[in-house]
């Protein structure tokens, strides 16, 4: 019996041995640490706050020939909506159109001339409505609202004798024409998209573990005491993934065209220089933040850090625009925002290359700065 | 920088380190603390002292690794604050730990550092090399899967491949048989043969005596320098060795009896040691009086490094690095 009770202490003694060394291990990693408390904090604020799967104040354009007080109304409406945010006015409709290819307007609404000579006359004129449907679900609530807008709007102006105009079907004869992916097919959206996700998540990894590879396994020293410069350092540790990050390029573009039969519609080369130009900035950032980590566990956790709002601040899980401005602000930094942007664009809405010149150049920004830094943290020294 | 500075002092050309006053302080301690060095250009230098003496530390400034925090000097000529580049290119490092490639091969090992060091007639070279390490027929297997004997040599073969004019060896024989040892020593006199410079640090006296001088340093600084025999001379150390049943239990009692500096075991045998010779003597005559102590017998005899060594660390205290 108090052989029995001696093994039992025995045991506890040794649990709160391993326990304590435990402790003791996680609090003198200050990184580990400080990363178990900001991560469910970041998910917490991102869930929480950032996501929004009712998005609203959706920039549109409009392109007008008839400048009515009618039409003025129906603008009036869509400007004190929710949903519609009148920003632009168009001068022709091949600007119209093109405010919606590069995504600078989520829709373009279309009053053709006659409108409100033919509406009074009870013809039920016709309000062509473009949608960027490239993002189903971006679209979809504030289409449905359409209708209540132009009644509500209309309500004060249809009075005495254009009363009855008010009874169904309605004054107005709403055409809705959802563009770029009129069947509303998620994945449409979603396989571009993944491209962008698979990039970010495997190449950051893997170079952020370039640097601290070498100095966990002590080879650190011995290439340091070697003549290679940092530069040539950086460019031979990335040059490889790009090779790498291209064959994952083909085989997600050659998934989405025989598997899920997603529609190309702009150019291939346009596209792969945007891709590579995306790799770069990957690779730059995880070399970066293995000059920042000081074990491969770390560098996991920078990883994770990163990707965790790429996915969801991005526009690729939920609709960019249903977020709240500073989310869209910590979107506007990430890469993969960017290269959404530019990858939607060329596969679902046919542009070029440099219709996207606001994202190449953020593009371009942020490997450059980010490139600079891994180049000043990059140590010649052991100190 | 491909032409060597004509200096007017020929001191530069024949001096293949020289350092003045390197200090080393890492979180405001000194671990290096205000070194001087001036070798020769073909000689071998042993680098002596304790774990934590800065060693490592001195080595890692004049090859460039670290930026000392005070102190300047050149290394083959060459500024080693702001000609670093130059440096590497002429030097070979051997780090204590093994620090080449586990998941490489061999050959994969060489060729890395050959081209890394822009030699022509790669293949040529690397196949020397492996000829001459004796390990072509094991040329494919992982570097990370030899024993520790022929990770030393591959280490050795790896950094002097480009011919350096410098080579930095930092404990290369820690851990490695007494033959294995004795083979990497020949090689080692071979390439001083060749006209390489060679510092390298050791725990083993047997291989500083195979040094043309030593360097002793404790707590970063520098205690001694000279050949074996000018350092245990000039260190003014007599010692007695004791012989004989019962003189392990000795130790003790001879600690705390005047004019014992240090008392150490060889073998079977107790060395006490002292500066003090008339003190010294009288403790050994005392000891001999006694009773218990009727089979031993006392005979002076010339201190051996070791000796000098252990007293010259009894006397600088104990390890004071902060390790990280």
């Amino acid at each position: 019996m108090n052989q029995h009770r001696s093994k039992l202490s025995h045991k506890i003694s040794r649990i709160n041995a391993i326990l304590r060394k435990e402790f003791i291990q996680m609090f003198r990693d200050k990184m580990t640490f400080a990363m178990m408390l900001a991560i469910p904090l970041m998910q917490l604020m991102l869930f929480g706050f950032a996501i929004n799967t009712d998005p609203k104040h959706l920039p549109t354009a409009i392109y007008s020939e008839d400048n009515s007080p009618l039409v003025r109304s129906i603008i009036r409406g869509f400007k004190v909506s929710d949903y519609y945010d009148v920003k632009l006015q168009a001068n022709n409709p091949e600007e119209n159109t093109e405010l919606l290819a590069t995504g600078q307007v989520a829709f373009s609404v279309h009053f053709p001339a006659g409108f409100s000579e033919q509406l009074i006359k009870g013809f039920r004129p016709q309000l062509l409505i473009e949608a960027d449907a490239s993002d189903p679900s971006a679209s979809s609530n504030a289409i449905g609202r359409v209708h209540d807008i132009i009644n509500q709007a209309l309500r004060h102006d249809l009075k005495g004798p254009l009363a009855n105009l008010k009874a169904k079907p309605g004054p107005v004869d709403v055409i809705i024409h959802p563009k770029y992916n009129p069947e509303g097919k998620a994945q449409y959206n979603i396989v571009p998209g993944l491209l962008g996700v698979i990039l970010t998540m495997t190449l950051v990894m893997i170079t952020s573990m370039a640097m601290t590879r070498e100095s966990e396994t002590g080879t650190l020293e011995n290439l340091l005491a070697m003549p290679a410069k940092p530069f040539e350092v950086m460019l031979g540790k990335i040059l490889p993934y790009v090779v790498i990050g291209g064959v994952q390029t083909c085989v997600v573009l050659l998934a989405a065209h025989y598997i899920f039969a997603v529609p190309f519609a702009g150019d291939l080369t346009d596209l792969m220089a945007g891709v590579m130009l995306f790799i770069i900035t990957n690779l730059a950032l995880g070399f970066t933040f293995s000059t920042l980590a000081r074990t491969q566990m770390q560098a996991m956790q920078l990883t994770f850090f990163f990707f965790l709002p790429s996915m969801l601040l991005s526009g690729f899980m939920f609709p960019f625009r249903g977020m709240p401005n500073w989310a869209q602000a910590i979107g506007e930094v990430l890469p993969l925002t960017h290269f959404l942007r530019i990858i939607r664009g060329i596969m679902l809405k046919g542009t070029q290359l440099l219709d996207h010149q606001q994202d190449l150049l953020a593009l371009l920004a942020f490997t450059l700065i980010i490139g600079l830094i891994a180049i000043k943290r990059y140590k010649q020294t052991l100190d | 920088m491909s032409f060597p500075s004509t200096s007017p002092s020929n001191n530069h050309d024949e001096l293949a380190i020289d350092v003045k006053g390197l200090v080393k302080a890492f979180d405001g301690k000194a671990v290096v603390n205000g070194i001087d060095i001036q070798m020769p250009k073909g000689q071998v230098w042993g680098f002596l002292g304790p774990n934590g003496s800065g060693k490592t530390t001195t080595i890692r400034m004049i090859c460039g690794l670290l930026k000392p925090t005070a102190g300047q000097g050149t290394c083959l000529g060459y500024d080693i604050i702001t000609e670093s580049s130059q440096i590497k290119l002429a030097t070979g490092y051997m780090t204590q730990k093994f620090s080449f490639w586990g998941d490489l091969s061999i050959r994969e090992n060489l060729e890395f550092v050959g081209r890394l060091y822009n030699q022509p007639q790669l293949k040529k070279l690397v196949d020397e090399t492996l000829e001459s390490l004796g390990l072509e027929h094991r040329q494919k297997q992982l570097a990370g899967a030899l024993s520790g004997g022929w990770k030393q040599r591959l280490a050795l073969a790896a950094v002097t491949m480009h011919q350096p004019q410098l080579l930095l060896l930092d404990e290369p024989t820690a851990g490695v048989d007494p033959q294995a040892r004795r083979d990497f020593w020949d090689q080692i006199h071979r390439f001083s043969e060749q006209g390489m410079t060679v510092l390298v640090s050791t725990h083993y006296m047997d291989e500083a005596e195979r040094c043309d001088q030593i360097v002793y340093l404790a707590h970063g600084n520098l205690i001694t320098q000279g050949h074996v025999q000018d350092v245990i001379q000039e260190s003014g150390l007599q010692t007695f060795k004791g012989t004989g049943k019962g003189v392990r239990h000795l130790s003790n009692w001879l600690k705390q009896q005047p004019g014992v500096e240090h008392v150490a075991y060889f073998g079977n045998a107790l060395h006490v040691s002292g500066t003090d010779i008339q003190a010294l003597h009288h403790t050994i005559k005392n000891c001999q009086q006694r009773p218990e102590n009727q089979d031993i017998q006392w005979q002076q005899v010339e201190p051996s490094l070791e000796d000098t060594f252990i007293a010259l660390m009894a006397q600088s205290g104990e390890d004071q690095r902060k390790h990280a």
